[in-house]
């Protein structure tokens, strides 16, 4: 598992591997990772040009802090091998590889990266990995696909696959989706890596939009993947922390503080002892909040 | 010789036209003396006529200045019907001095050049095959461009002596009583043709929908009008709408517009009783729709909207966030119908908009204004006249007046394709950057300098990156390389008035 | 490298160039069309003259449309278009690249 609690992860915007003028514009919504897709959103027919260019933007482009990601064809095409070579020289941060069944998939990816690496002198082990799972097999395989590689950062659910695999298709409620969300998401805090959510499709249903990202920020995923760069100011929106829950947080930041002074080696607050979990849930909502720029400049809490 | 914005201007012509090189953008205190113009008496009984061709031969010879206006935008029936008459007349050595001229005016234009029948031109803009034709050498005299409020002041000045008005309305009585919200053709105010109609020695309206005597609301009034012309039709009502109306779903655009909000969100002048013009096109109505909803959050109210008017602002009229709506034009159907269903929706005329000779104009009461810019240099001088190719294809409109705002805030991409939209410096200066305060991008702001208040006001706005202009102009030649350079010839193609009448750019033929 | 096939990669979407490959025997010779031509035609036909030249590409006629796309597009569709026209888009030029 690689830097695992570093990054926000919030936003994983999707950008068509073959469009130059999405290609070349994808930095400037301010999505926490892009991901260009040289798999479903290229015909088969453009296979190798949307490669080309996905390269050369990544050589060339400014996407200033934000995690590159490249959906590369299933290992089960013929595109997959030259994807992994070609993104690993272009030195992305992380490949996501489609329709993950097992955790056999991820080893064989790794060896596939570190090959790649080896060839094109890159650093062993700066490439990271993901994995979409989109199967009742993925779904029941999830636990030991998250813990499958150290180069791992995240598990992502892709919902239009996996609910046809399992006989059914998508509702406004999401119950279908229920024990998936929910096995994706516990594999991904086992392991200690980073749990996406799956795509909103429907740009007209900014309601049903909001509810999803509401009900999946409740349940602990990091972020969601989008389609539409319209989508990441509404999932900020959801995951902005409240004046409260930053007051809070700043408390307990002001405590670490106060007991590194001490050189104490016991956080406590109001005579209560802090938890490591509570420490880190502060920290994680301290990082929220910048990132949602509710922070001045003294880490104090703007009004909006 | 160059004037003070640094722009080299051909002296023999500037000698030649009595002009004056633009200097400042401070138009001071003088003294102005206004013309009037000639009355032909009548009793009023005997001014409908079914012959354009009658009254153009009573009122049109060689040499004269004619004018139309261009609220019919590409909907426009009536230019090309007179004009086609006036060529097939043989009149020779027109000035024409429309409002504006649109796409649709544009191979009628370019055979009464050919014939010379037009020898001379004053406009706001043009575009397309005209722009391209007269860039090309096509028109021996220079084309005068020159804003909205500029060309109210030179009608006033007499500058510009129209001696024959064509109009187009879509109603009118048979005295001339007339508006621009009844009929099939509407297009909601009349406010450049009502110059024209002021201020013309004749006055011709053409009509297709005789009203019964005495139409009111009388934007034109019988007392300026010589004839009524019966047509059958005066526009094509599909086409009258500006056609960027929709709400834009570009996400850059969206991302641009939401930038423009913040600024003005955050701006000392966002207050309530604030006022603002944001005009067309699919980012400005974005704009408006952020605007609506930063208003009804912090509960604010404006006290009026300026300018052309679009359907989300007669919206915000309806909703009660703006008191007034200060109407000279209007781009789509929905802002016509307003202005007759809804009292507080005002015609103004181009001198009440814009003109700077003027005892007080509504842009010099205006707080915000958002606008466009085809490039902006360095130093936030704005060119909307000519393409990056060095050929004709804009307007003025209304942005030298308009940028008169306490806020004048040039919204555009930082690229375009692979064009730089922030350059070092302009091919066509119109806008002076003294009155230009901030650039929104999509990549973040510049502000001008000059502005140290602003500077202060937007340090830290959240999300909201904030950039020199010259920090933002390397980021557009890091991404689209170094151009080369535009060739001209030493031939005047054009000049551009500024808005006091001065010139502060000359455009050159270009060279290919 | 011969010419086996002519090729076409990119669209003629904004921001895109599209490129035609096909076999030369006079150089490189480029049919170009752009809005911007005037500005940056010279750049334009350097970069895909460079790319075909690293693929040993000596002679080839090129029809290019372009809308307006950057350098790094550019040299991605002359890279598709090149190893599309020598058979050989599955082994991907990592020199080139």
């Amino acid at each position: 598992m690689a830097d695992n609690g570093e990054r926000l992860r919030r936003t994983m915007m999707f950008v068509p591997g073959n469009n130059p003028a999405m290609v070349k514009d994808a930095g400037i919504y301010g999505a926490d990772s892009i991901m260009f897709d040289l798999e479903d959103a290229v015909s088969m027919a453009e296979k190798d040009a949307a490669r080309d260019l996905v390269y050369e933007a990544l050589q060339t482009q400014d996407y200033g802090n934000a995690e590159l990601v490249v959906r590369v064809n299933g290992s089960d095409t013929p595109y997959y091998a030259n994807d992994v070579k070609a993104m690993v020289k272009a030195g992305v941060d992380v490949i996501r590889l489609p329709k993950t069944e097992d955790a056999g998939m991820i080893e064989d990816l790794e060896k596939d990266v570190l090959a790649a690496e080896k060839q094109f002198g890159r650093e062993e082990g700066s490439t990271h990995l993901m994995a979409a799972i989109e199967s009742a097999k993925g779904v029941l395989n999830a636990p030991e696909i998250a813990a499958a590689s150290d180069r791992m950062i995240g598990i992502a659910l892709s919902a239009e696959d996996y609910t046809t695999d399992m006989k059914t298709h998508r509702y406004p409620d999401g119950a279908e989706l229920e024990f998936a969300r929910n096995m994706v998401l516990h594999a991904a805090r086992a392991a200690g890596i980073a749990a996406f959510d799956t795509v909103f499709t429907n740009m007209d249903d900014p309601e049903g939009f909001y509810r999803e990202t509401r009900y999946i920020h409740q349940l602990g995923f990091d972020g969601k993947s989008l389609v539409n760069p319209r989508q990441i100011a509404m999932v900020n929106k959801v995951y902005e922390p409240t004046e409260k829950e930053i007051e809070n947080a700043k408390n307990v930041i002001n405590a670490i503080e106060e007991a590194r002074r001490k050189g104490s080696g016991v956080i406590s607050m109001n005579g209560q002892m802090v938890d490591r979990p509570v420490v880190m849930r502060a920290q994680r909502v301290m990082k929220l909040a910048k990132a949602s720029n509710l922070l001045d400049e003294e880490g104090n809490y703007i009004e909006k | 010789m160059k004037n003070s914005v640094n722009r080299e201007l051909p002296d023999d012509l500037m000698k030649k036209l009595n002009y004056k090189d633009f200097e400042t953008t401070d138009i001071g205190h003088p003294d102005i003396q206004r013309v009037a113009p000639k009355v032909h008496v009548t009793t009023g009984n005997d001014k409908v006529v079914d012959s354009i061709e009658d009254v153009v031969k009573k009122t049109v010879k060689d040499g004269m200045t004619i004018s139309f206006h261009h609220h019919f935008r590409n909907g426009d029936f009536v230019f090309n019907k007179v004009m086609r008459i006036i060529i097939d007349l043989g009149i020779k050595d027109l000035t024409l001095a429309p409002s504006s001229l649109t796409g649709v005016m544009n191979d009628m234009v370019i055979e009464a050049i050919k014939k010379g029948t037009i020898t001379n031109i004053t406009s706001s803009g043009m575009r397309g095959s005209l722009g391209d034709f007269v860039s090309h050498g096509g028109l021996k005299n220079p084309v005068i461009f020159r804003s909205h409020g500029n060309r109210a002041r030179a009608i006033e000045h007499g500058d510009i002596k129209i001696d024959v008005a064509f109009l187009g309305v879509p109603n009118a009585d048979k005295l001339g009583n007339a508006n621009g919200m009844q009929g099939d053709a509407v297009f909601g105010s009349l406010g450049y043709a009502l110059m024209d109609a002021q201020y013309a020695d004749r006055v011709v309206l053409l009509t297709d929908n005789i009203m019964p005597y005495p139409n009111t609301p009388a934007s034109i009034k019988q007392t300026q009008v010589d004839y009524v012309v019966k047509v059958d039709k005066v526009g094509d009502p599909d086409k009258i709408g500006s056609g960027a109306t929709r709400f834009t779903k570009d996400p850059k655009e969206l991302k641009i517009a939401s930038t423009v909000n913040d600024v003005i969100v955050n701006s000392p002048y966002f207050k309530d009783g604030f006022s603002f013009q944001t005009g067309s096109g699919g980012a400005a109505l974005a704009v408006t729709r952020y605007l609506r909803q930063a208003m009804i959050d912090n509960k604010i109210k404006a006290s009026f909207a300026l300018g052309g008017i679009t359907k989300p602002t007669t919206d915000l009229l309806d909703e009660g966030l703006v008191s007034r709506v200060m109407d000279v034009q209007d781009f789509d159907k929905g802002a016509a119908e307003s202005m007759h269903t809804n009292p507080n929706q005002q015609e103004i005329d181009a001198s009440w908009y814009a003109d700077p000779d003027n005892k007080g104009a509504m842009v010099d009461q205006l707080d915000v204004v958002i606008l466009s810019a085809l490039e902006i240099d360095t130093g936030f001088n704005v060119n909307v006249m000519t393409g990056s190719d060095g050929v004709i294809r804009g307007a003025v409109g209304g942005h030298q007046d308009a940028a008169t705002a306490k806020l004048t805030i040039i919204s555009a991409p930082l690229v375009r394709g692979r064009i730089a939209t922030v350059v070092p410096k302009v091919t066509t200066n119109v806008t002076p950057g003294d009155s230009v305060d901030v650039l929104v991008t999509e990549y973040g702001i510049a502000i001008n300098p000059r502005r140290k208040d602003l500077q202060e006001a937007f340090a830290n706005l959240p999300g909201v990156p904030v950039y020199t202009i010259e920090e933002l102009q390397k980021m557009a030649e890091a991404k689209v390389g170094k151009p080369k350079p535009l060739e001209f010839t030493d031939r005047t193609v054009a000049l551009v008035e500024y808005r006091d009448g001065s010139i502060i750019d000359a455009i050159h033929e270009v060279k290919d | 490298m011969e010419i086996k096939q002519t090729a076409v990669a990119g669209t003629l979407e904004s921001s895109d160039i599209q490129i035609m490959l096909s076999k030369g025997n006079d150089g490189i010779q480029i049919d170009l069309e752009s809005d911007v031509k005037k500005q940056f035609g010279d750049q334009i036909e350097s970069v895909i003259t460079e790319t075909l030249k690293k693929f040993d590409i000596d002679n080839a006629k090129v029809k290019a449309v372009d809308k307006g796309a950057l350098d790094c597009v550019i040299k991605a569709r002359t890279i598709a278009v090149a190893q599309r026209a020598l058979k050989t888009a599955d082994q991907p030029a990592w020199e080139v690249l």
